[in-house]
């Protein structure tokens, strides 16, 4: 089973980078993009289980290693 | 006091760089009996405190010191601090410090998405720490940074209750003290540059104090912090 996780800065969360490539996508002429926020994307390869054993798999390892929740949201797809 | 020179750790992950800067201050400015730890001991239960020293852990691989929290040693850093010792982690040390959860906050990129690698002011916001008794409050340091993931990060409650428990340690200023937006290199909330637990026995910052005990090195106000940790621990006892 495949699992995709996004991890993203939280709301309110300072993202130099996102804003650095606005202002670049601003100096191409891209004038319609007006904020950009970068996270991570981890493609998750899982061993025969279901899903809800996968669920609270990855929700475990979101919490303790994937994501740091003081500053990241996460989201699971399985 | 026992007479023997007090038993320091100096944490060596994979992808440290800061230990032997932290080991030659501590043994050879100091005359500490400083000793490397590897990552993988399980015990600190011999010394008297513990430096977790600055780097890139694990290549910063997900994040600064996302990895190095799960190393064996951070389960005795926890038991030890636990037991009141002394710790202090300096850049990466206190990446990983916030990463464990034995400090609260999170660091992201700095403001302007450049390492800054320079001599900056530090003012020193309490002397109720072990590492800052000997430094009078309001004391400006100066003290070399070099970081890329230096902005600390906490949201407005974590905040609130550092500055009333009076755990900021140390705020980025000018030469004069002045606490300004311009004097904060990397964007830090609050211009904070180091913060303690609400015990006070773990500091975590980041500028370097260890690359700044001696006049040799341009400033030898990093030294006050590790006189002050060994006064602090003679005065205690073993």
């Amino acid at each position: 089973m495949k699992a995709r996780i996004y991890v993203t800065l939280k709301k309110g969360v300072l993202d130099p980078q996102g804003k650095a490539i606005q202002r670049s996508l601003s100096h191409l002429g891209f004038d319609g993009v007006e904020e950009v926020r970068v996270g991570k994307f981890m493609e998750v390869r899982l061993g025969a289980m279901g899903r809800e054993e996968a669920e609270k798999l990855l929700q475990d390892a979101c919490r303790r290693l994937l994501a740091n929740t003081v500053i990241e949201d996460y989201r699971i797809e399985l | 006091m026992t007479g023997q020179a007090m038993k320091i750790a100096v944490l060596v992950f994979p992808g440290s760089n800061c230990d032997h800067d932290a080991y030659h201050a501590l043994k050879h400015v100091l005359s500490a009996d400083a000793r490397f730890v590897w990552h993988k001991e399980g015990s600190l239960a011999e010394f008297d405190a513990a430096v977790i020293p600055g780097g890139f852990t694990y290549g910063d691989y997900l994040r600064t010191g996302a990895m190095a929290k799960l190393s064996p040693v951070m389960g005795a850093v926890r038991g030890f601090a636990d037991a009141g010792g002394p710790v202090i982690g300096i850049c990466n040390g206190f990446q990983i410090l916030l990463e464990a959860g034995l400090l609260p906050g999170a660091m992201i990129a700095n403001e302007s998405l450049k390492f800054i690698c320079d001599y900056k002011y530090i003012k020193t916001e309490t002397s109720g720490t072990p590492f800052t008794r000997g430094i009078p409050e309001n004391a400006v340091l100066r003290v070399p940074i070099a970081h890329y993931q230096g902005n600390y990060y906490a949201d407005r409650e974590t905040l609130a209750g550092l500055e009333e428990n009076g755990q900021v340690v140390f705020r980025y200023c000018d030469a004069a003290g002045n606490v300004t937006p311009d004097a904060n290199p990397n964007g830090s909330v609050g211009n904070i540059a180091g913060i303690c637990n609400a015990s006070r026995n773990v500091l975590g910052m980041m500028p370097h104090p260890e690359r700044c005990s001696e006049a040799e090195m341009g400033s030898a106000d990093g030294r006050r912090l590790f006189t002050s940790m060994i006064q602090w621990l003679k005065e205690r006892g073993r």
